[in-house]
């Protein structure tokens, strides 16, 4: 007979979890609401789901106060690792997602909004993403990445376009095969050492000095592939211009950031070990598709005539630019990723809100796409305002200074510097200023082409209220502003990063 | 006030540009000039205030901005930066106060307010992130102002300005994160002020390097040949007010980079590249000149002799001594005034005619008298003749590069006559003979709004070609130290040897005994 097993409920230390608790009972409440009265109006929804996103920000200060004084926290039968990286990455998935969720509050009726599961399923995809981030467990982190994805999914196949659908399944056709990717890869890495846990992997693996270097690095590419996927590096991005398509430009601007956070945080805690193993072979493969990322999806994006299409390539190259902070692997360069990537969600989330907010119900006939570039020819002559901040956002991401984007890009630049990755600082210098072209391209047509005859300011702005201005307000004045804030995230995301050990 | 009149200068042109939006259109142009005149006020109090005969920096201002990557914001002048700033909101002055009737007119001038932003910005920085934030903030209102009011290849002209300029830039910002990495190994902190990285000695490779990379940026904006092909066609497409100041300031922050950062941060790189580039800068003096030489159109030939003319001020720099380089900082303002007055008169003419073709005018001499009277004097300053604002630079460059070659010195003594020729010939071509086109008979001359901006620039392309002194004495004492410094920190001989000390000049013995040692 198997003797009982007794263990305390302090050792468990259940306070680790709740910051991913608190979005589920969030998520279920709203669920209850409306099986107990149904048709509430979506403002009801969203307000409670800003009301639970508060929360778990204050659960989230609260434990980063802990962090601060005790050090990394295990909890849960040790599965739980609230580390600095778990907490920094949970804030900027909070963070983003309270700018994201008053997106819903159209002044156009979208039919998605419309149901309370949009919300619901919201929540629970940030629980996942937050589990995923905050632990170092392949089960944990595969069990958040479906419970996101799937939940994500759905979220863009609610969208009500013919394109959505393609999108949500091309998404999921992709995402599976990823999932099968990492499987595989975790399989592996369990097989060679006995452990799902990266810190036992990487222990063990040092310990027989990399003996199974073969099926080391058949898991490696595996884990990099399934990784890819997710954060969009090139080959593996091929889905990433036709989802931002498909899903609404609000959602498109929400999935460039918290999934890719979530992302990178696991490349991290997985290649970390990797890359300080000193197997060259493995930093080639890596400085190869950082390379290849940041170039070739620029080199697409020159190409586009569709916004939202530039800007999703664009995307995959900012991505190829924070990839490489994990490559060079330095405290300075995962500072430099961190503090990136809170600065490119202010100007991304801005620009893709700025898309959203010009959004026609239908498409009218002469338009193929939704956000081509010709529609905004003129904007400054009949919306100054609103083309005003869009060329704010576009010349925040080309890295024109004093605006955000350009202290990421001088410090992650500064980071490669001070790594002695020279070559890699001036491609980064140079594809910087590639990228200018296409984002200069919209700026050109807002400010120097002559308006299409019958588009009037309105055009611009058919979607916008007052919350939606809200949410573009905070993006523009993070976006300028962003110079006073640079000292202090440096310092607070150094520390934690610094204290987390990578 | 007096000790933050350096940040006032700054930002009271931004803040004033935010509440010109509140504006109405039809008085904006007089708001536009109050603001301006405020400016330039303000710039000349600064004159007033400055210390011609210290070397050092004054109005020092120093806020942390970053200091855990070492950015502060950090502002200072001397004698070399001070008259640009003057120089500055002066052009920014009369270039509001002369605008003619364009579209728009709101926009153009916040538009050119915020520029003035970037302008006092660029030369007052002492801190080199401070320094590139203003340097490429510069080029978004230049690229609105040619591309919203330029000709018909404006978008074309506007882009290849941006990118060009932008992607030099970036190869430099890696330089400057180099230096600052640099002297994080050196000294364990992290910095980005420039006098900080004054005292910094770096090994011989190391300078090429850095040198080659801050180069970069510096000679795309200068233009120095061959990077030179963005500015005939920003010249060609910009409105006139957008030339006057791309000409007369914006293309000086090429030039005053060089001699704030390259030469004293990298003398032996300078001395090993001194002769590289006074080849191409010849190349840019003489083919230049020959291709403005081939020129139909009248504002194609200013820009092309601006080229030429940068390629004398580049010549000065690289003498790498006290002439040299106070000539080139003298002929910066020099050419400031007479490129920016000549782009003003090709604009006057081109409101009448809406044609900058040469072949259509002739014997404008008989029809705009007054015209041709400006114009005259400032084709003579422009070709550096004496009394003029422009000889007095060129003559010091070249005496300052005659020093390093005689032969080289000659050659660029060349293109200034080619300079001369191409000048008078397209003068001829203008002003003199018969009036063979009609539409030529009866144009109105002059009138007060373009006298106003076209008056005080004779008067000083005169006045500071007769008495340069109160200019050229500040000038002289800050590139003194400057120099100075050079010769300190150069590590090889031939460096030593072609830097000399100004001190030791006056002092023989000193330096024969540095010499023995």
């Amino acid at each position: 007979m198997l003797d009982p097993v007794n263990i305390s409920l302090e050792s468990l230390n259940l306070t680790t979890l709740a910051p991913m608790l608190i979005p589920i009972v969030g998520a279920l409440l709203i669920l209850v609401m409306d099986t107990i009265k149904g048709g509430l109006d979506k403002s009801l929804y969203v307000v409670i789901s800003m009301l639970f996103m508060g929360i778990d920000l204050a659960a989230l200060l609260s434990a980063s106060d802990m962090f601060s004084v005790a050090g990394t926290m295990m909890g849960a039968f040790d599965v739980m690792l609230i580390d600095g990286l778990a907490i920094l990455a949970q804030l900027i998935i909070v963070g983003a997602s309270l700018l994201f969720i008053p997106l819903a509050l159209t002044g156009k009726r979208f039919h998605e909004f419309s149901y309370p599961e949009f919300f619901a399923l919201f929540l629970f995809m940030m629980s996942g993403f937050q589990f995923m981030v905050a632990t170092d467990n392949l089960i944990l982190i595969f069990v958040g990445l479906e419970t996101a994805s799937l939940a994500l999914y759905t979220l863009i196949a609610l969208h009500n376009r013919d394109k959505s659908f393609e999108a949500a399944v091309k998404y999921f056709t992709m995402g599976a095969l990823a999932a099968g990717f990492f499987s595989f890869g975790s399989m592996i890495f369990y097989a060679l050492t006995g452990s799902v846990e990266i810190n036992q992997i990487a222990t063990v693996l040092a310990a027989n000095n990399y003996a199974d270097i073969g099926y080391v690095l058949i898991g490696t590419v595996f884990m990099l592939a399934s990784l890819g996927f997710k954060v969009s590096l090139v080959p593996f991005h091929t889905w990433t211009p036709d989802v931002y398509e498909g899903a609404s430009a609000a959602m498109a601007g929400y999935m460039s950031i918290v999934p890719k956070i979530a992302g990178f945080i696991v490349t991290m805690r997985l290649f970390e070990f990797l890359i300080h193993s000193h197997v060259v072979w493995l930093e080639y493969v890596l400085y190869g598709v950082v390379v290849v990322t940041m170039t070739a999806a620029n080199m697409w994006a020159l190409v586009q005539t569709d916004v939202k299409r530039m800007l999703a390539y664009s995307s995959i190259s900012h991505a190829g630019f924070v990839m490489a902070a994990v490559m060079i692997g330095t405290t300075q360069a995962n500072t430099a990723l961190f503090l990136y990537w809170i600065l490119f969600s202010f100007t991304n989330l801005g620009s893709f809100s700025m898309l959203w907010i010009s959004r026609q119900k239908s498409l009218p006939d002469h338009q193929s796409s939704d956000h081509s570039y010709n529609k905004f020819a003129g904007m400054i002559h009949t919306a100054p305002v609103a083309a005003t901040i869009m060329t704010l956002f576009m010349l925040s991401l080309a890295g024109v200074p004093p605006f955000a984007l350009f202290w990421g890009k001088l410090y992650m630049i500064g980071s490669a510097v001070s790594a002695g990755y020279t070559v890699l600082a001036l491609i980064m210098a140079l594809n910087s200023a590639i990228a200018g072209y296409y984002y200069l391209k919209l700026v050109v047509y807002m400010l120097m082409k002559d308006p299409v005859a019958g588009v009037s300011g309105d055009t611009y702005t058919r979607n916008a209220t007052l919350s939606l201005k809200t949410v573009i307000g905070i993006a523009a004045v993070g976006t300028i502003f962003a110079f006073i804030a640079i000292n202090p995230l440096i310092e607070f995301i150094t520390s934690f990063v610094y204290n987390s050990g990578y | 006030m007096v000790d933050h009149i350096l940040s006032i200068l700054i930002f009271f042109p931004v803040v004033a540009a935010l509440f010109g939006v509140i504006v109405h259109k039809d008085s904006i142009r007089a708001y536009g000039i109050a603001v301006s005149v405020i400016e330039f006020a303000l710039s000349l109090w600064l004159w007033f205030a400055f210390d011609g005969q210290s070397s050092g920096m004054q109005f020092m201002e120093s806020i942390p901005l970053i200091p855990a990557f070492g950015i502060n914001y950090t502002l200072g002048v001397d004698g070399i930066s001070v008259f640009i700033i003057i120089l500055s909101t002066f052009v920014t002055l009369i270039g509001i106060a002369s605008l003619g009737e364009i579209k728009n007119l709101k926009n153009m001038i916040i538009t050119l307010l915020v520029l003035q932003m970037t302008m006092s910005g660029v030369f007052a920085a002492l801190d080199a992130i401070i320094f590139y934030v203003f340097w490429e903030l510069s080029l978004v209102p230049m690229l609105y102002i040619i591309g919203a009011w330029g000709g018909p290849l404006r978008i074309y002209a506007s882009i290849k300005f941006f990118l060009y300029t932008f992607a030099g830039s970036l190869v430099m910002l890696v330089g400057m994160l180099f230096m600052a990495y640099f002297y994080n190994q050196a000294t364990g902190e992290w910095s980005f002020a420039i006098l900080d990285w004054y005292r910094l000695i770096l090994p011989e490779n190391l300078q090429l390097w850095l040198f080659v990379a801050f180069f970069l940026g510096f000679a795309i904006k200068v233009p120095m040949f061959p990077f030179h092909t963005w500015l005939p066609y920003a010249h060609g497409q910009a409105p006139t007010i957008g030339s006057v100041i791309l000409a007369a300031i914006l293309l000086k922050m090429g030039t005053y980079a060089f001699i704030r950062f390259s030469l004293p941060l990298f003398p032996d790189a300078s001395v090993f590249f001194m002769y590289p580039i006074a080849v191409i800068a010849i190349i840019m003096v003489i083919y230049t000149a020959m291709v403005a030489y081939g020129q139909k159109d009248i504002k194609q030939v200013i820009a092309y002799s601006s080229i030429s003319h940068m390629g004398i001020i580049i010549i000065g720099t690289f003498a790498l001594n006290v002439e040299g380089i106070s000539g080139s900082v003298f002929l910066m303002l020099g050419h400031g005034v007479v490129a920016g007055a000549l782009f003003f008169l090709v604009g006057v003419i081109y409101d009448r005619r809406h044609t900058k073709i040469m072949s259509e005018f002739g014997g404008l001499a008989h029809s705009m008298p007054r015209y041709a009277t400006i114009f005259g004097v400032m084709m003579m300053a422009s070709v550096g003749m004496p009394l003029t604002i422009n000889f007095v630079g060129e003559f010091l460059s070249l005496l300052g590069f005659f020093k390093q070659s005689q032969i080289l010195t000659l050659l660029a003594g060349v293109g200034i006559i080619v300079g001369a020729i191409y000048m008078l010939t397209a003068y001829k071509k203008l002003f003199f003979g018969e009036i063979t086109n009609e539409e030529n008979r009866n144009l109105p001359d002059i009138n007060k709004r373009e006298l106003v901006a076209l008056i005080p620039l004779t008067f000083l392309a005169i006045w500071l070609g007769v008495y340069p002194k109160p200019v050229l004495d500040p000038i002289n004492t800050s590139v003194e130290s400057i120099v100075q410094l050079m010769h300190d920190k150069a590590q090889t001989a031939e460096a030593k040897r072609r830097i000399p000390s100004p001190l030791s000049q006056m002092t023989i013995p000193v330096s024969s005994i540095e010499e023995a040692h």
